[in-house]
């Protein structure tokens, strides 16, 4: 038999040893994915998150939102039809990181976009038991009050075009002013918010013209979800998106 | 190591130096962070930073003004340990009252939330809950353990001298960035990878420590062989270095605040994170603590380890299987679907290692069964096996497909872990730490057999209670969203089922009071052995089941 006493008597030995059978399944699962280059689908529509919508995403992230909602919709039949047609990877390739989530104590958010008005998402918020008697959720009246910190807009950006996402020059030079201008309909700016982020809502989402909250980029965030890709042109059986 | 003369007036120390001069640079370092930080979070952690490394310099000149103290001239370095066991059960009861608080809110919303303190809402808090049992609680006992094994085993004092107390702290300091980052809402999302991008490089630096004193005794070991349980610390520490240093890859988008964006993005990133995440399970919360059965199971029960070449096949199938079990956290995804099914192909191959290990551990006791009657320290570790051999198939089941697209999302995945950590962890690490204390405190029992007995018995209903209402309401709300009626039509809203799960929660939430209550016991009885004291008790072990004395 082979004399495993070689490894119990060097431990450079045994860490080697480790190491490459540890590495093994990772190597031939993920790095694929990299390379693979039907691993995300080619569908028209997605486009990197617009600066307000990328400042709410920041929120859920930051209030643990991913906790309790997944983002993810499963090809079985009740989810789709609960919730809507089922996620393609495509939809979160500018996702870093991602929002899949992994447990529903509250439903997936994959395609909330444009379900319910803003005010239903404004009153959900602050209070989830006022339109929802039976939620188990927490309330978020404070993000009504808290003005969204713009700096580093920019810089926010950037870092994402540095992870891969492909934010134009345009972009990232407006990020300060689109994010400002898409929650104001009457600015200056809001038409070139719409021009450079297709399908960008532009308006006072939490009913509070006199300022920029927290709860403006959260519910801006939320209305766009699931929204972006046009599924009467997307072909579920063609070759190219059977993964 | 020089030996002291009495009455020797010794030269100042080298490592109060060496030491005085890098935490006061770290010091003024975190003080300049604080002062340009870019957001407010970022400003309390540089200035959290420069408290915990003033404390390490309080505490090196304190240890080390009047030149070497006794500690580090020991034949083992048993302070160390014995400040990790300390910690072990502070941050355990910390985190199991995190859990039932959220587990509190989960049942009775209208009372336990707040609109206006955004720290005390289930997202923020629920990260509180996992990193403080996983990383904080089972951390500190992995740490602690592996100090005071690898030390035994291979006779010798842990190698570095000031090193095992950098590590020891600098893990606390780690501890601390990363839950007062949740309550701030600092988080990179990345379900038990959470903290931010400088909170990771610390853990690196302190990581890197970990695994050169860990090393550095195995290289001055005066046995010939490594044992079995060091195998499983090293696979422990060397694969969780991999994994948080790949799953936390992320560019700061700035390098004075606390935002960071993650590498990876979308089905890259959600492989890379459940390859990260279930291995958090295969080597953290399993191959570290299986070292901790191979060593405290035999020593307990005074037996030797029931078969070597079984302790090998089990070590290196469960290393490397383990890790290609992440995918099937992904079922019917959008991740690929030849990922995803060899994901669950390798979780089911998963069984044979887990229950492998399971039968080494639980045929120890060959020829010693009469103990678990006596004993409720070894019944503890005994029962801890048995609950990973429980939960160990539980899982692969679960990774099934099939049985996926029930589970997933629901309570049920809840239940499962908590039926490895509450039971397998939990009782495993509370056996170890009864066993550590009279050892490190030098004292000859324990403090009182019959509060172990209290402990077990309650937390045992208790991780019942808590499984079985986790099964019940995961089955009872997966069914419920895939039920249809009569026209074909979905038969529940979603916040129906949320309602049907009212009752569960309460229950699950009992269970986990039950859990505490049951740690708080050991607390106090853990105190009371380190003091001295020895409760006079009507013979040892569960009155009336002691057995007649055997001469």
């Amino acid at each position: 038999m082979w004399d495993h006493g070689k490894f119990e008597r060097n431990s450079i030995l045994l860490i080697a040893g480790i190491l490459f059978v540890v590495s093994i399944g990772g190597l031939i699962e993920i790095a694929p994915l990299f390379y693979l280059e039907n691993t995300i689908e080619k569908v028209q529509g997605v486009r990197p998150y617009s600066p307000l919508e990328l400042a709410g995403r920041n929120i859920y992230i930051r209030e643990g939102c991913y906790n309790c909602h997944s983002q993810m919709i499963r090809p079985l039949r009740d989810e789709v039809e609960r919730y809507g047609h089922y996620s393609l990877a495509a939809e979160s390739m500018y996702d870093h990181p991602f929002q899949w989530g992994s447990k529903r104590s509250g439903p997936d958010l994959a395609r909330v976009g444009g379900k319910y008005s803003d005010e239903w998402q404004r009153d959900h918020l602050m209070d989830p038991r006022s339109v929802v008697p039976e939620s188990v959720m927490p309330p978020y009246r404070f993000l009504a009050e808290h003005e969204l910190k713009t700096r580093d807009v920019q810089a926010l950006l950037e870092a994402n075009r540095a992870t891969g996402v492909p934010y134009t020059d345009d972009m990232i030079a407006n990020a300060e002013a689109d994010l400002l201008a898409q929650a104001n309909p009457e600015s200056e700016g809001a038409e070139a918010v719409a021009a450079r982020y297709p399908k960008a809502l532009v308006r006072d989402f939490d009913g509070d013209p006199t300022k920029l909250t927290e709860m403006d980029a959260l519910i801006a965030y939320l209305q766009m979800l699931g929204t972006l890709v046009d599924f009467s042109t997307f072909d579920a059986n063609s070759k190219d998106n059977i993964r | 190591m020089t030996h002291l003369h009495s009455g020797e007036r010794p030269a100042t120390p080298g490592v109060l130096i060496g030491g005085g001069i890098a935490l006061s640079l770290a010091i003024m370092g975190s003080i300049v962070a604080a002062r340009y930080a870019h957001d407010s979070g970022f400003a309390a952690h540089a200035w959290i930073f420069a408290a915990g490394f003033l404390a390490g310099l309080v505490w090196l000149v304190r240890r080390y003004a009047n030149g070497i103290p006794a500690d580090d001239l020991t034949p083992y370095a048993d302070g160390v340990v014995r400040a990790g066991v300390i910690a072990s059960v502070f941050w355990g009861i910390a985190g199991f009252l995190v859990g039932l608080i959220i587990a509190l809110q989960l049942s009775f919303p209208n009372f336990l939330y707040f609109p206006d303190l955004p720290f005390t809402n289930f997202g923020r808090l629920r990260p509180l809950h996992t990193s403080a049992v996983i990383f904080a609680f089972g951390g500190n006992v992995l740490i602690a353990t592996s100090f005071y094994v690898v030390q035994r085993t291979s006779k010798a004092r842990l190698f570095g001298g000031i090193l095992p107390w950098f590590v020891f702290g600098g893990y606390q300091l780690f501890i601390v960035i990363a839950a007062t980052g949740y309550l701030m809402g600092i988080t990179q999302s990345k379900e038990y990878a959470e903290p931010e991008w400088y909170a990771d490089l610390w853990l690196t630096i302190v990581w890197v420590c970990y695994l050169l004193v860990f090393v550095g005794t195995l290289w001055k070991r005066k046995e010939p062989h490594i044992y079995v349980a060091n195998w499983f610390y090293l696979a422990f520490i060397v694969t969780i270095a991999m994994l948080h240093i790949v799953n936390n890859l992320a560019v700061p988008v700035s390098f004075l605040g606390s935002k960071s964006v993650q590498l990876f993005g979308g089905v890259q990133d959600a492989l890379t994170q459940w390859w990260y995440g279930h291995n958090a399970v295969g080597f953290f919360l399993t191959a570290g603590f299986l070292a901790i059965m191979y060593y405290f199971i035999p020593k307990r029960a005074e037996r030797p380890v029931y078969s070597y070449r079984l302790s090998i096949v089990h070590f290196w199938s469960l290393i490397f299987i383990y890790i290609w079990a992440g995918p099937h956290h992904l079922h019917y995804t959008a991740l690929p679907e030849w990922a995803q099914t060899l994901g669950m192909t390798f979780s089911v191959m998963l069984w044979m290692p887990s229950w492998g290990g399971m039968i080494n551990g639980l045929m120890t006791l060959s020829g010693a069964w009469d103990k678990l009657r006596t004993d409720p320290v070894l019944r503890m570790l005994v029962v801890s096996v048995a609950f990973y051999g429980m939960s160990t198939f539980e899982g692969p089941v679960m990774s099934v497909k099939a049985v996926n697209a029930l589970s997933h999302y629901t309570d049920w995945t809840i239940g499962h872990v908590h039926s490895g950590a509450l039971g397998w962890v939990g009782y495993v690490s509370f056996g170890a730490l009864y066993c550590l204390v009279p050892w490190l405190w030098g004292r000859k029992q324990l403090y009182s057999l019959k509060l172990v007995e209290w402990h077990f018995w309650i937390s045992t209903v208790g991780i019942l209670f808590y499984i079985t209402s986790m099964w019940i309401s995961g089955i009872m709300q997966g069914l419920m969203w895939r039920a249809y009626n009569d026209f074909g039509f979905l038969s529940y809203s979603f916040v129906e089922t949320v309602e049907a799960m009212h009752p569960y929660y309460i229950i699950r939430a009992l269970g986990g009071a039950l859990f505490l209550i049951g740690a708080l016991i050991m607390a106090y009885n853990l105190w009371r052995t380190a003091r001295g004291d020895v409760k006079s008790e009507a013979g040892a072990g569960s009155a009336g089941l002691a057995p007649a004395a055997a001469e």
